[in-house]
């Protein structure tokens, strides 16, 4: 019963590593010339599947190397050694409006690979394949800790990397989404920061109301960043996305508590009434409600509720009191937030008060607002649950599959570099923690 | 394809990244009970965020302890951080002072609680960055450009028992070995001095996806390992030494580069004695093999190591049932032949019990037990029976079989038999007996419980640290491609 078949062998290597790895794919032993499908499958932890597909015809030696070779067709083209990652979208029964988030970073992503006679679009789940091989991708290196932190009334989860430290530390400020998002930290821990993922959108007062997490909290969690004994004090940088943005500024220019080494601000703006905290940038928001515009499909743009840029400098951030390196990440087709024109505006701003040697601006064409790690796949909308509303409508997020995954690659790499450059002492005068 | 209704495929256990350090604090507590382990080594059961009412006194007791070099903030990376026992990994440290001497220091401990350890001596360059797979190490436990000699010159930490081995037994868990950059170059005293930074890193035996079902038919005992898909694979046929039991990592390897391998468990397994053990076990074995709905029954090898290769040379050679497509023999001998049962086998070598030898350090070797054979004319298996590509590594300082000179005899009988052209033979100079999968410490003398006298000795499989690690990545290398080859239809 058993077949004598050739039996295509299909190889990914690395099989294990961490998200922002790249990986190489290959097929080996099919016959020369012929058409197959490279097949992409993940099964998320919120129970929806994602795949991706690539359309391949293997040379003379029956080999197909997806580093090396151009995909025909399917969900991306041409030759490019991670889509079978990005360009994945949620499979065609799925709900609409699915986002691919992992929740749970001590389980790595399961990916599973396929190899399919001729070149396929649909109906993957009915055939049985050629052969397969599965992947792990983690969040986490071995052995970093996790640690849930609930302490002056600061909420989030702290990543420790390995070994005795001090390490240099990130303040995370990615869940401007709202939410403990810890993907981000895990990943910044794996690279040797001590990261610090601080839940501030969407959490509840004692009465059980939403609230607006004023600048103290902001503070008390930089200062308890700051503190900790793995950390060194003086190496505590804070990066920001959406909402999390115009605190960082702020707090970045105002505060005499947070002084960070560095900040990194990612799709957000400097948009914020003169020494305001959240609550006056979602004020300014509503009070802008009939900007909302609407895509053709009826999914809400948001960009516009803080356009125009203000001219009058009360209602920004003052950039010039800014004393640190800043790094600026905009996708130009960000849909949500007018992250784009905010980083001109900042350079302008810079220009003028005389530091902007401080300032990178990365901007992206083609990118939107959901700038994730590498290889994460693209979602141009999806659903999204209003807090005080408590109902859940489409956002348009904005981009490109292609360039935004591309600017995921180039910001994520720019990243590192950055905060390598500025919180591990490279210089020959070294300075004790 | 049949369907899998027959197999309960038992599935991987999801894998997570330790918590905490608890490999560092039991290497502390261990080795050091007078070092106080700092409060916020601990692993994070409960973890302080802060350290209850002692923030400050516990930073300044790292400080002290960090030598009074003002400190950098070296950074340590190993890529991959997690990947099969067999793949290389890359090491670079950057951010050091130039011209800095550092050393590499790798920590891991066993199932049996054991510590082993390497290291080796670098100096910075002129960037202050070291790369592991470019620059040379100066002296250590291994010396010149080489990448993976963290893993494979790994020798017990002093003070550790006589004749340790290395066997994975849990292969659904990964070794979990520490990397150190420490300042300066040390030889000894790693756990006394804390590093520059730390790395921790995951070797697996099994790739995800790997499949692992116990194998409990009629008598048979072992372990299949089926590839991740739907398959069909080709399958191997297991064939461990006599130190008996179900030795599963090599198995459980293979499979994860594609091939359906059953590690057999047939030195005396539970419920048999050494005589019920006769051909038709093995034949047994290969028949559940060649007759799983996912293997593919024309495409087969059997695979032995040392006495499993005395044992898979007769086989071959005899059998009307196990005919494999290939077959590999790794430090093996056909100068004994299995013709009835182990019981026998065993006795017929016990003839030669008076050929041991014990060297100065009084390690047994065992080789010319084997090497001098009793009948005149010796009765060796007829390899030229043989039908199928044989593949034979050997070791050139084997002190436990003569797997050279038997080598050297088995090519001159398919020479004159006319099947030489299926014979393929590796030699490896320098190598001792026990060639493990790549990256494995080498073993030049362990304990074991010789089967000949009943005795727990200190045998000797000879081979130097450096040739041995050589030849275990070639062979590994040379058989994988030789298996390709013969068992993947083109």
């Amino acid at each position: 019963m058993a077949e004598t078949d050739s039996s295509p062998l299909l190889s990914v290597h690395p099989s294990t590593c961490l998200v922002d790895e790249k990986f190489e794919v290959e097929v080996q032993h099919l016959p020369a010339d012929s058409k197959i499908t490279l097949h992409a499958l993940i099964h998320s932890d919120d129970g929806d599947d994602w795949e991706a597909f690539g359309h391949y015809t293997s040379d003379s030696s029956g080999t197909v190397k997806v580093s090396r070779d151009k995909s025909l067709g399917g969900t991306f083209e041409g030759v490019e050694a991670m889509a079978l990652l990005w360009s994945m979208r949620p499979v065609p029964e799925s709900k609409p409006g699915r986002l691919f988030k992992k929740k749970n970073v001590q389980t790595p992503v399961k990916v599973v690979f396929s190899v399919h006679e001729g070149h396929l679009a649909k109906g993957f789940k009915h055939r049985t394949p050629l052969a397969s091989a599965s992947a792990e991708r983690w969040y986490l290196a071995p052995d970093v800790q996790r640690v849930e932190v609930a302490e002056r009334g600061i909420k989030g989860t702290l990543f420790i990397p390995p070994g005795s430290g001090p390490f240099p530390a990130v303040l995370d400020l990615l869940g401007g989404q709202g939410g403990r998002v810890e993907y981000h930290s895990a990943l910044l821990a794996s690279h040797g920061y001590v990261s610090l993922a601080l839940e501030y959108i969407g959490l509840l007062n004692a009465a059980g109301k939403l609230q607006h997490m004023d600048n103290t909290y902001f503070e008390t969690a930089f200062t308890l960043l700051k503190k900790h004994p793995k950390v060194c004090p003086d190496k505590v940088a804070v990066m920001g996305m959406s909402f999390g943005v115009p605190v960082t500024l702020g707090l970045t220019a105002y505060s005499e508590i947070m002084e960070p080494k560095c900040v990194i601000c990612v799709s957000g703006s400097h948009i914020m009434p003169l020494k305001g905290s959240l609550a006056d940038v979602y004020a300014a928001l509503q009070q802008n409600v009939e900007k909302i515009r609407y895509d053709e499909k009826m999914r809400i743009i948001w960009r516009d509720l803080l356009l125009p840029i203000p001219v009058d400098p009360s209602k920004k951030v003052e950039m010039g009191k800014i004393k640190c390196p800043v790094l600026l990440i905009a996708g130009e087709d960000d849909q949500n937030w007018p992250a784009s024109e905010s980083a001109e505006d900042m350079k302008r701003m810079m220009e003028k008060a005389g530091n902007a040697h401080l300032l990178t601006v990365l901007s992206y064409p083609g990118t939107g607002h959901l700038i994730e790690p590498p290889y994460s796949p693209h979602a141009r909308f999806s659903d999204f649950k209003l807090l005080e509303a408590k109902t859940k409508v489409m956002i348009l997020w904005g981009g490109e599959t292609a360039p935004h995954s591309r600017a995921q690659e180039e910001s994520w790499q720019k990243t590192l570099a950055f905060l390598e450059e500025h919180l591990c002492d490279s210089s020959r005068e070294v300075t004790p923690c | 394809m049949a369907a899998l209704t027959r197999i309960p495929p038992l599935l991987l256990a999801p894998s997570m990244p330790p918590w905490g350090t608890p490999l560092a604090v039991a290497w502390m507590k261990n080795y050091h009970p007078l070092l106080k382990v700092i409060p916020w080594l601990t692993p994070p059961s409960s973890p302080p965020w802060t350290p209850p009412g002692r923030p400050s006194r516990s930073r300044a007791s790292s400080c002290l302890n960090v030598s009074t070099q003002k400190r950098t903030c070296p950074i340590l990376s190993v890529h991959p951080s997690r990947g099969l026992v067999d793949e290389k990994f890359r090491i670079v440290v950057t951010n050091l002072p130039p011209s800095h001497k550092v050393t590499l220091h790798s920590l891991l401990q066993t199932e049996d609680k054991d510590f082993w350890e390497a290291f080796g001596h670098y100096i910075s360059d002129e960037h202050g960055t070291v790369t592991g797979t470019k620059y040379e190490s100066l002296g250590g436990t291994y010396e010149g450009t080489e990448a993976m000699g963290l893993l494979w010159s790994m020798r017990p930490v002093p003070g550790s028992q006589q004749g340790l081995r290395i066997r994975k037994r849990d292969v659904l868990t990964p070794m979990v070995v520490h990397i150190s950059v420490y300042s300066g170059h040390l030889s000894q005293g790693f756990s006394q001095k804390p590093p520059l930074a730390t790395s921790v890193i995951e070797r697996w035996h099994v790739a995800p996806g790997v499949k692992r079902i116990n194998i409990r038919e009629e008598e048979v005992q072992g372990t299949l390992f089926l590839p991740p898909g739907p398959g069909p694979y080709p399958g191997v046929l297991d064939l461990w030494g006599a130190g008996g039991g179900l030795v599963e990592y090599r198995s459980a390897l293979l499979a994860s580069h594609g091939f359906a391998s059953m590690a057999l468990d047939y030195f005396a397994p539970k419920g048999l004695r050494l005589q019920d053990v006769d051909i038709s076990y093995f034949e047994k074995a290969y028949q559940i093999l060649k007759n799983h709905p996912v293997v593919q029954s024309d495409h087969l090898a059997v695979l032995g190591l040392s006495f499993g290769s005395i044992i898979t040379l007769s086989i071959v050679a005899y059998s009307d049932v196990i005919k494999p497509q290939c077959s590999v023999c790794i430090n093996g001998s056909h100068l004994i032949p299995f013709d009835k049962n182990l019981f026998e086998l065993i006795e017929e070598m016990k003839k030669n019990v008076d050929k041991l030898r014990v060297n100065e350090e009084n390690q047994v070797i065992h080789r010319d037990v084997i090497l001098t054979t009793p009948p005149d004319p010796p009765v060796k298996v007829d390899v030229g029976r043989i039908k199928c590509p044989l593949l034979l590594v050997t070791a050139g300082d084997d002190q436990a079989f003569p797997a050279v000179e038997s080598a050297e005899d088995i090519e001159m009988m398919m020479e004159k038999a006319g099947n030489r052209h299926l014979l393929e033979v590796l030699t490896y100079p320098g190598s001792g007996h026990l060639i493990e999968p790549p990256c494995s410490p080498h073993f030049r003398a362990t304990n074991f419980n010789l089967q000949l006298t009943k005795q727990k000795v200190i045998i000797l499989w000879g081979g130097q640290t450096q040739s041995h690690a050589y030849a275990q990545e070639d062979a590994w290398n040379k058989t994988l491609a030789f298996l390709r080859e013969h068992l993947y239809f083109n």
